[in-house]
């Protein structure tokens, strides 16, 4: 008699143990739903808007303040595109900060997409000899140049193969987005990336209440966890609605241009038929559609 | 028998209603709305870069000191020196840091001798000061070709819209254009001491 109820039992045991585990440790049942949630790009458009009021509401929340966030696909006929005028980089790190407040990156511990790279003219373009620390009292710095470096939007990017649980993905538009969600932190990203442009939440990111920005997207400058890897997105949440990204419009030099690579009437496509180009590591095939040039 | 004959020649007509419908899509919405697109898209991209020189216009006018514009208020009254010399009463301060090939100019290459609210092209037409882009392209042709199609200079706004233009004189100094330099924004944090980095609030946030 015991024998035979013996494995019911247990079952029946395992599955209140398991119930009341759940009850006791306060995970709610939208707390479990988030935890299997599908990824990004299989939600239905039902799913999708029901997630994004659950996040809108998760933000208010933390933060007390109206949130939009976006989910807007990428625009037909767009392929993004960026100009880097080197011959005009000063070196003020303005687009840096202009960032970190535009896409909510964590001020502690501190998370920078773009890294300002001072290099000397003797040496070129020498990423072993380049100083990301540099602190004169004004720039630019006699016999130095500059060479910001953020996420290049490669059209072969590695980053996203290597993902495991495919978290990171190109959109139609050519920008590189995370699903930080989906995320899993594993960090392969971060080591095929040969530009440094990824950067991983070793913290709990710490972003100050009346410095968020509240205009997001989903795929760009919602509030990030720890665990998670991010990165530049060309503003998604700009650009998608037809502004230019943020380091753009603060560069004080106007060393920074952006635009739409299959317009041929765009400033970019001036700058890359008209002007000196040239690419990061490109013996790497990584085809990025960051562009660097001399505009003297 | 007629039955059949009325469903066959139904079915005859399914694939030419289907061709039908499929033309009608494609004439109304496919090509006509990418059209408009990209019709739209020249037509913004026009208000960028093409538009005539007499519609390009900046946002915020030109930097002025304030209070000394119209310059009449006070020249109408002085009789105009057109002898070069160094400015000791007045526009001193102009004098001072003036470095803009001051080997061969002055004032007056620019501004005009008897109206002194116009600029003067070297071609003797007088120019407002909202249009000294054009003066400035007198020598530097290159560069006003790379700002008129959005390469040299600022612009905010839109990538695919409306930009919003800088002229020359709100980043360079007429008088002295060599751009200034400035303070550079503080530096990263070193990865050495991110190490060190302790959370303030670390146990709150493990009571949580």
């Amino acid at each position: 008699m015991k024998k035979s109820n013996s494995r019911r039992s247990f079952l029946k045991n395992i599955s209140l143990a398991s119930a009341s585990a759940l009850a006791l440790s306060g995970c709610s049942l939208k707390e479990l739903e988030k935890f299997f949630q599908k990824n990004f790009r299989t939600l239905s458009e039902k799913e999708k808007k029901q997630l994004i009021e659950d996040l809108e509401a998760e933000y208010k929340e933390k933060y007390h303040k109206e949130f939009h966030l976006s989910d807007k696909p990428a625009i037909d006929g767009t392929l993004f595109g960026y100009a880097l005028d080197i011959s005009r980089c000063i070196g003020c790190r303005k687009c840096v900060y202009a960032c970190v407040e535009e896409n909510n990156q964590s001020r502690e511990p501190q998370i920078h997409w773009i890294q300002v790279l001072q290099m000397e003219k003797e040496k070129g373009i020498d990423f072993v000899h380049s100083d990301v620390h540099y602190n004169p009292e004004t720039v630019p710095e006699e016999g130095h140049f500059y060479l910001p470096v953020q996420c290049q939007q490669c059209r072969t990017p590695q980053c996203t193969t290597v993902c495991p649980v495919k978290a990171t993905w190109q959109e139609p538009d050519g920008i590189v987005v995370v699903d930080y969600n989906w995320c899993i932190g594993c960090r392969y990203c971060m080591a095929a990336c040969p530009y440094g442009a990824r950067h991983f939440n070793w913290g709990k990111p710490e972003i100050p209440e009346e410095e968020i920005n509240t205009e997001m997207h989903y795929l760009g400058n919602r509030p990030r966890m720890k665990g998670v890897v991010e990165k530049c997105t060309f503003c998604i949440q700009r650009v998608r609605e037809g502004r230019y990204p943020a380091c753009v419009e603060i560069c004080p030099v106007g060393a920074r241009k952006f635009g739409n690579l299959l317009d041929p009437n765009s400033e970019i496509r001036y700058i890359l038929e008209n002007k000196r180009v040239l690419v990061l590591k490109e013996e790497l095939n990584t085809q990025p559609k960051f562009y660097y040039f001399f505009g003297v | 028998m007629k039955k059949i004959q009325r469903n066959r020649h139904f079915s005859r007509w399914i694939p030419a209603l289907f061709m039908l419908a499929l033309l009608g899509a494609c004439s109304g919405s496919g090509p006509q709305s990418g059209q408009d697109d990209a019709d739209s898209n020249l037509k913004e991209g026009s208000v960028a870069q093409y538009t005539g020189e007499s519609t390009e216009i900046a946002v915020e006018p030109p930097p002025l000191t304030d209070g000394i514009f119209p310059c009449n208020d006070c020249h109408s009254d002085i009789v105009p020196n057109p002898q070069r010399r160094e400015l000791v009463d007045f526009h001193d301060d102009i004098s001072a840091i003036f470095n803009h090939d001051s080997e061969n100019r002055w004032c007056l290459d620019c501004h005009d001798m008897n109206n002194r609210d116009s600029l003067r092209l070297a071609s003797g037409k007088l120019l407002s000061f909202e249009e000294s882009y054009k003066l400035c392209g007198q020598c530097h042709g290159e560069k006003l070709r790379d700002w008129k199609v959005g390469v040299h200079g600022k612009r905010i706004g839109e990538w695919n819209g409306k930009k919003e233009y800088l002229l020359c004189v709100h980043c360079h100094n007429p008088h002295s254009p060599k751009f200034e330099s400035m303070t550079p924004e503080p530096p990263p944090v070193r990865q050495e001491d991110i190490k060190n980095y302790q959370p303030k609030n670390q146990e709150n946030n493990e009571e949580k």
